[in-house]
């Protein structure tokens, strides 16, 4: 039984004495098989495996699906070239209106986490805190992001009520998880030596944040906060919609489920579209600028 | 003369960058006063009542939120089962998605596009699937397929193939980059290009992000389910409608599980090929 573990020891050490790895067949070997390589075969193998299983698992209720498929393809055919508005209140004004509430909803959700963010991210980077405080935090953190946003608007439209409220405390609470790791990360990439000559000058800690961490990271803090001001509009059309707390998202909601209405659901996503390309290209704007 | 002018000149540089500094930082924090007061009319956000919301949500959720003795049999009835049906799903669309995504984007990025025609109509193609916003394909496709998995499955599958594309064509166009040319300059053909040089060189930024729209699509299958009225999130929303707190509590803590345990699990991953 030992033999071949012998021998083979000996082989690999003598290629690795040729200076040269070779396979079993002789040839040179050319890719690195190092565990970088194996854990990403690993990785691969492993999410074939569960898509093969969900796909065999799960519950198609006997669904005709060419039939579904055509269906759809004619809903989406009648969606996007013939849209139009009726159940809207207030027509296009109207839905402007209803587009302009969900704007606001997000940017108040976003400037609440940041704000948050930005003073609990300075005691949970590293470089700034303790190691014990910074791992407590990140700890809650991680599972105040580990909630899905939706589940927090359930949560507060029980004490809060449905409506704006809710929504707005809700998207704040997982912005604020998701910030604080960003600004977190973005304070601790920063040059350690700034930090310890003012120290070294005497400077206490808000003089340290006003004058060496904000001046430095500012531009990371600002690309993270818009990025995640996109996610935030994206999320207040979902919580709308999901939860119906307002805005365009609820009058998606309406058009889809309450009047099965692909033309009406074809006008919203225009509107809902327009808004996202534009903030997309501001942020392409705002990311060269400060970077 | 020339020496009291400069003398005189120097603080007054040296203050004014504190001062405007300062005045910057003041600026900004006026705009972004005006901004939040303006919309919080508009939006309709009482401060109060949001601020007063916040302690009662988490008093309330604290004492309401405990599983009690007949909560239990819903664990094992429908929640591990829904969990676990979210859960493949958003296993199952990524993974279909990044195929696709990967074919696409070789026909978008810079080294390997066919034509710049070809290459600019897949980045508008994929702008567009990622643009539309996932409730938007769920409710059209809910009329045809109906309170069904694939609902859930065809939305974030639209959503993730227009964002893994975009990332996809950057991360390529970052990496491969050199290596793409040093290939070609040795004349190795497309298949050669694409096997030896983008996927050794890429995979492991490509598998990283793969494993980011994981994470990203089990918390919004939760949302989409609630919507489409299948998986966890139709069991959670039903649980919180129909009053069975001890159920929906059960039921957020193994969300909570689920998604800690796939961030830790492709953290680690990630620490491993990166």
């Amino acid at each position: 039984m030992r033999t071949p573990f012998v021998a083979n020891h000996v082989s690999a050490q003598m290629g690795a004495i040729g200076g040269m790895e070779k396979t079993r067949g002789g040839k040179i070997k050319t890719a690195a098989h190092d565990k970088s390589h194996r854990i990403i075969k690993l990785t691969i193998l492993a999410l074939l495996g569960l898509t093969i299983l969900g796909f065999l698992t799960f519950n198609y209720k006997n669904l005709d699906f060419f039939k579904a498929v055509g269906d759809t393809l004619e809903n989406l055919r009648v969606m996007f070239f013939t849209p139009h508005y009726v159940n809207i209140p207030g027509g296009f004004r109207g839905a402007l209106d209803q587009l302009l509430i969900t704007f606001c909803m997000a940017v108040l959700s976003t400037v609440f986490g940041s704000v948050v963010a930005i003073f609990v991210s300075l005691f949970c980077a590293k470089n700034l805190s303790s190691p014990k405080v910074s791992s407590i935090i990140k700890s809650f953190v991680a599972f105040i992001r580990a909630v899905p946003t939706i589940l927090w608007v359930l949560i507060f439209v029980v004490s809060a009520g449905l409506g704006g409220v809710s929504a707005v405390i809700g998207l704040t609470f997982h912005s604020a998880g998701y910030l604080i790791k960003a600004y977190a990360e973005s304070i601790e990439e920063m040059d350690e030596g700034t930090i310890e000559a003012l120290k070294a000058c005497g400077a206490n800690f808000w003089q340290i944040v006003f004058q060496a961490i904000l001046p430095s990271s500012i531009s990371y803090l600002v690309a993270w906060t818009f990025l995640r001001f996109e996610i935030n509009f994206a999320n207040a059309v979902a919580v709308g919609a999901a939860a119906g707390s307002g805005g365009i998202g609820e009058a998606l909601y309406l058009a889809g489920h309450q009047y099965s209405d692909p033309r009406e659901l074809g006008f919203i996503t225009y509107l809902i579209v327009a808004v996202v390309i534009l903030l997309e290209m501001v942020a392409t704007k705002v990311k060269t600028k400060v970077r | 003369m020339s020496h009291n002018l400069s003398k005189a000149a120097r603080p007054a540089n040296q203050t004014s960058v504190f001062v405007k500094r300062k005045r910057m930082y003041t600026f900004f924090f006026l705009g972004v006063i005006a901004i939040m007061i303006a919309s919080s009319l508009i939006a309709n956000f009482d401060y109060i009542v949001g601020i007063k919301s916040i302690p009662k949500a988490i008093t309330w959720s604290l004492t309401k939120f405990i599983p009690n003795s007949s909560s239990w049999h819903w664990l094992t009835d429908e929640i591990l089962k829904a969990l676990f049906e979210t859960a493949l799903m958003s296993v199952a669309v990524t993974a279909c998605s990044a195929v696709f995504a990967f074919a696409f984007s070789l026909l978008g990025t810079r080294t390997t596009k066919i034509n710049p025609l070809i290459g600019r109509a897949v980045r508008i193609i994929a702008s567009f699937f990622r643009n539309i916003p996932d409730v938007a394909w769920v409710l059209v496709l809910f009329m045809a397929f109906g309170q069904n998995i694939l609902t859930g499955f065809f939305a974030l599958f639209f959503v993730t193939f227009g964002l893994l594309t975009r990332t996809f064509i950057e991360t390529i166009d970052e990496i491969s980059a050199s290596c793409v040319e040093a290939l070609h300059a040795s004349g190795a053909n497309y298949m050669q290009v694409v096997f030896r040089g983008i996927i050794p060189s890429s995979a492991a930024a490509l598998i990283s992000w793969v494993l980011y729209m994981i994470e990203t699509n089990i918390r919004n299958a939760t949302l989409i389910g609630i919507i489409s009225g299948t998986g966890i999130g139709f069991w959670f929303n039903w649980f919180l409608k129909s009053l069975n707190y001890g159920a929906a509590g059960l039921t957020l803590i193994t969300i909570v599980v689920l998604v800690i345990a796939i961030e830790i699990t492709s953290t680690q991953i990630r620490r491993a090929i990166l």
